[in-house]
C-alpha cells in the first residue's frame, strides 16, 4: 500500500511534467516557429493597429457597417457564450418576434434571415450567411452612396465556401467584410 | 434535413469506420507489448519514467491490487489539482492575474476534471490562469482518459487469459496508453488546429480598439495543446466558456469535422482492441454495431427536429433552429456534434443544447442517461457495454434455462451482482440529485428557463454530472456551492462506483476457465445478438428515465406544438 502511495505521488508529479509542461511549451515554440500568425490568434492590423482578430466578432451598430449576429455577451471577448433560452421560453419568441418585425421594416423586398434574428452559441461568431449579408445590402448602398451591384459583388468575394466540398455553411467573415468596405 | 447534410454524416460514419481498424490493430499491439513504430522514440522514456517511480514493469496485479492502485492514483490527482487551483494566483504562467478558486468550486473542478467529465459550474475566462490549463487541466485530460482504456484493457485481460489472478499493471497501463496513443495523437492533432487558426500562446490578453472605436479585451492562450487532448480523451472542459463553439477552439468547419473523429476515434477503435485481444474480432464489431444503431438514431431524431423550427415561431416562416448555434457550422455539424459528444462521454459542445427543440435536446440527455455506452468514453465506455452485455447474456440464459456465458467465461451470481450494481447506480444517482434540487429553493433558485425546460436543465445537470459527460443545458446557474457539491459528489459516484464493479467482475473472470461454446451457448457474435443487446440496453437502461423524460422535454414538445410558451 505505501509503495502503491509513492508511486502515485511520483507518478503523478512525472506524468504532469510531461504532458502538462513539456508537451504544451513545445507546441507553443512550433507554433510560433511555424504558424505565427494563428499561433497568435489570426489578429488583423490596420493602418498599423491592430484592429480586431479575423476570429472573434466585434460589435458593429452602425448603420454604413455590416452587422453581425446577435451576442448574449455583447461581443466582449473577454467572455463567451449564447443565450440559452429554450425553446418555449417567452423571452425568446418575444425577441425573435420583435427583431423579426424590425429588419422587416428595414428590407421588406427579403425574408428576414433566421442568423440575424438568433444569438450565436459562443456570443463572437464572426460570421453571417451569405443571405443576412445580401439582406443588408440596401441600407448599406444608401448611407455609402454606392451601387448595390457593387457591393453585392463585395460579399461574393467574401463569401467562404463549405470546406472539401461538404462541411460547415457558406459564410461571410464581417470584419473581413467591413474592412473591405472602408477601402472601397 | 438536407441532401448535404445527409452526404456530410455518411462521410463521417465512414472516415470513424475507417479508422478503427488500423487504430485497433495499433493498442492491441501497445497492451500486448508487441513492437510498434514508435517504440524506437517512447521505450527509452518508458523505461525511465518507470525507473523514476519505482515501478517494476514486469510485475502484474491481481484486481484488488489494480484499483487500489488507480484510486490512490486519482486520489492524489484530485488532491494536486485542488491545491494548483487554490494557490493559482501565487504560481507563473497567470498573464491574466487569475486569483485562487474558492473551497467549493475547486472541488468541483478536481473532481470534474479528475473524474475526466469536465463539468465546468464556472466560464473560464479570466478565471483559471495558464498555469492551471496546462499544468491542471491538460495534465488531467491525459491521464484520466488513460486510467479509462487502462480500465478497459483490464477488463478485456479477464476474457483472454484463465485461470490466473492478474490483469496486467496499471501502471504500465496508464503510461504505455498515454505515451504511446493519446501523447503523439495530440500533437498532431493539436498542430493541425493550429494550422487552422486555433491559438496557442502565453500572451497576456490583447487591449484593441475595433473598427468603429470601441475597446474590446481578446483572450487567447495555450488553446490548441488543451483543445487536442479534450477532444481524443472524451474530456470535454472548455479553454473558454463556450467551449467548442468558440471561434478560438473551434475555427473552421474542417477543424470540427477533425473533432468529431477525435471524439469517437480511441473508443470506437477500443472495440477493434477487445475483438483482438480476445482473439474474435467479431466480438468487437458486433458491440460496434450496436452502438452505431443507437448512434444513427439518435442523429436522425435529432436532425429532423432541429430542421423543422420552432412551431412557436411558425408565422415568421422560418426553417430550422439557429438559436445557440455557429454560422459556419449550421445545423448539421452542430446536430451531430451535440449527439457525438454525449454518446461518447465527452462533453464539448459547438451549439447550446439548452436551445434546441425538446425532442432534439432530449436526444443528447438520453445519450448520457443510457451510461455512454455508445462508442462511450475512452474505455469507460465499453466497460458499460461489456456490462449491458453480461446482463443481456443473463437474461437470454434465464430464458433457455442454462448457464450464461459471455466469450466463453460462465457468468455467474457475482458478475450480475456487480453488473446490476453498475447499471443502476446511475439511474440512482440522477433521480436522487434531481429530486433535491426540485424540492429546494437553493436547487430551483439556479433554472433560467421556466416550465418543463427547467426541469429538463436541472435532470440534464445530474445526468451530465453523474455520467461523467460534462455537456449542460447551460442556462442552468449551477456556481453555487449546493451544485458544486452535488455535481462534485455525483461526479465521483458516477466514475468509481462503475470502475470498481467493473474491475470486481474483471476479476472474478480471469480466475475462470475458457469453456468452448456448447449448444446451449448464446452466440454472441451475430446479427440476432447486436439487436437483442439495443433491446437490453433500452429497457434495462433506458425505460428506468421515461417517467423523468415525460415530465422535461416531452411534456414541453406537446405544449409547444399547441403553442403554450413560459
Amino acid at each position: 500500500m505505501f509503495n502503491q502511495f509513492k508511486t502515485a505521488i511520483l507518478m503523478t508529479l512525472v506524468l504532469t511534467l510531461i504532458t502538462g509542461l513539456i508537451y504544451p511549451l513545445t507546441m507553443t515554440l512550433l507554433a510560433r516557429a511555424i504558424f505565427p500568425y494563428q499561433a497568435n490568434g489570426s489578429l488583423i492590423t490596420h493602418k498599423n493597429k491592430i484592429i480586431g482578430s479575423k476570429l472573434i466578432s466585434q460589435d458593429f451598430t452602425e448603420a454604413k457597417y455590416f452587422h453581425p449576429r446577435l451576442s448574449a455577451v455583447n461581443h466582449n471577448a473577454d467572455k463567451s457564450g449564447g443565450s440559452n433560452l429554450g425553446p418555449t421560453n417567452k423571452k425568446l419568441i418575444g425577441r425573435i418576434k420583435s427583431d423579426w418585425k424590425k429588419l422587416k421594416l428595414e428590407n421588406p423586398s427579403k425574408s428576414v434571415p433566421f442568423d440575424l434574428i438568433t444569438t450565436s452559441a459562443s456570443g463572437l461568431d464572426p460570421h453571417i450567411t451569405p443571405e443576412a449579408a445580401v439582406f443588408q445590402v440596401p441600407r448599406i448602398a444608401r448611407l455609402r452612396k454606392l451601387k448595390e451591384e457593387e457591393i453585392l459583388k463585395l460579399i461574393n468575394r467574401h463569401i467562404e465556401l463549405k470546406q472539401l466540398g461538404i462541411l460547415g455553411e457558406k459564410r461571410v467573415n464581417v470584419l473581413e467584410l467591413n474592412l473591405a468596405l472602408d477601402k472601397y | 434535413m438536407t441532401i448535404n447534410g445527409i452526404i456530410e454524416i455518411v462521410f463521417y460514419c465512414l472516415i470513424v469506420l475507417l479508422l478503427i481498424k488500423p487504430l485497433g490493430l495499433y493498442m492491441a499491439k501497445v497492451f500486448n507489448k508487441e513492437s510498434t513504430l514508435l517504440d524506437p522514440i517512447f521505450c527509452p522514456i518508458e523505461k525511465i519514467i518507470y525507473k523514476l517511480c519505482s515501478v517494476n514493469s514486469r510485475e502484474e496485479q491481481n484486481w484488488i491490487k489494480y484499483t487500489q492502485a488507480l484510486i490512490l492514483f486519482n486520489f492524489i490527482g484530485v488532491v494536486f489539482l485542488y491545491i494548483i487551483l487554490r494557490f493559482q494566483n501565487l504560481l507563473p504562467f497567470n498573464p491574466c492575474k487569475c486569483s485562487a478558486i474558492p473551497a467549493d468550486l475547486a472541488f468541483n473542478i478536481a473532481t470534474s476534471f479528475a473524474s475526466n467529465t469536465n463539468w465546468q459550474t464556472y466560464a473560464p475566462e479570466g478565471i483559471i490562469s495558464y498555469f492551471t490549463e496546462m499544468l491542471g487541466f491538460t495534465v488531467q485530460n491525459f491521464v484520466s482518459a488513460g486510467v479509462g482504456i487502462a480500465v478497459v484493457i483490464a477488463f478485456t485481460r479477464a476474457f483472454a487469459r484463465e485461470q490466473t489472478e492478474n490483469i496486467g499493471n496499471f501502471w504500465v497501463d496508464l503510461t504505455r496508453s498515454i505515451l504511446w496513443i493519446l501523447l503523439p495523437l495530440s500533437f498532431i492533432l493539436a498542430m493541425v488546429f493550429i494550422f487552422e487558426g486555433v491559438p496557442q500562446n502565453l500572451n497576456s490578453p490583447t487591449q484593441i480598439i475595433t473598427l468603429e472605436g470601441k475597446s474590446q479585451t481578446i483572450l487567447q492562450g495555450p488553446v490548441a495543446s488543451r483543445e487536442s487532448i479534450k477532444e481524443l480523451g472524451t474530456n470535454g472542459g472548455g479553454f473558454f466558456n463556450a467551449n467548442s463553439a468558440h471561434p478560438y477552439e473551434n475555427p473552421t468547419p474542417f477543424t470540427n469535422f477533425l473533432q468529431l473523429i477525435a471524439i469517437f476515434l480511441i473508443g470506437a477503435a477500443l472495440t477493434n482492441t477487445f475483438g483482438r485481444m480476445v482473439k474474435d474480432e467479431r466480438q468487437g464489431w458486433v458491440l460496434f454495431s450496436a452502438m452505431a444503431v443507437l448512434f444513427l438514431i439518435g442523429v436522425i431524431i435529432t436532425y429532423y427536429f432541429e430542421s423543422i423550427g420552432n412551431p412557436l415561431l411558425k408565422d415568421l416562416n422560418i426553417n430550422g433552429n439557429m438559436e445557440g448555434k455557429e454560422v459556419r457550422f449550421g445545423l448539421v455539424d452542430s446536430i451531430l456534434y451535440a449527439v457525438v459528444t454525449t454518446a461518447a462521454s465527452c462533453g464539448a459542445v459547438n451549439s447550446m443544447h439548452d436551445s434546441f427543440q425538446p425532442i432534439a435536446g432530449m436526444i443528447p440527455l438520453i445519450n448520457i442517461m443510457l451510461g455512454e455506452i455508445i462508442v462511450g468514453g475512452v474505455g469507460v465506455g465499453l466497460s458499460g457495454m461489456f456490462l449491458f452485455a453480461i446482463i443481456g447474456v443473463f437474461i437470454a440464459g434465464l430464458m433457455v434455462g442454462r448457464t450464461p456465458e459471455y466469450i466463453g467465461k460462465k457468468i455467474e451470481t457475482k458478475e450480475i451482482k456487480m453488473s446490476v450494481l453498475a447499471v443502476l447506480i446511475l439511474p440512482l444517482c440522477v433521480h436522487c440529485f434531481t429530486a433535491l434540487a426540485c424540492v429546494t429553493p437553493f436547487g430551483v433558485k439556479g433554472v433560467l428557463n421556466s416550465g418543463p425546460h427547467g426541469f429538463t436543465e436541472i435532470i440534464y445537470a445530474f445526468s451530465s454530472a453523474s455520467g461523467n459527460n460534462g455537456s449542460a443545458f447551460g442556462g442552468l446557474n449551477v456556481n453555487t456551492f449546493f451544485y458544486n457539491l452535488t455535481t462534485g459528489l455525483a461526479m465521483l459516484v458516477g466514475r468509481f462506483l462503475i470502475i470498481i464493479p467493473t474491475l470486481a467482475i474483471a476479476g472474478s473472470l480471469v480466475r475462470k476457465k475458457i469453456v468452448p461454446p456448447s449448444n446451449g451457448t448464446l452466440p454472441t457474435t451475430d446479427l440476432t445478438f447486436v439487436f437483442y443487446l439495443i433491446l437490453v440496453i433500452i429497457t434495462v437502461g433506458g425505460l428506468v428515465y421515461f417517467p423523468a423524460l415525460s415530465l422535461g422535454p416531452i411534456v414541453e414538445h406537446f405544449l409547444m406544438i399547441n403553442g403554450k410558451a413560459f
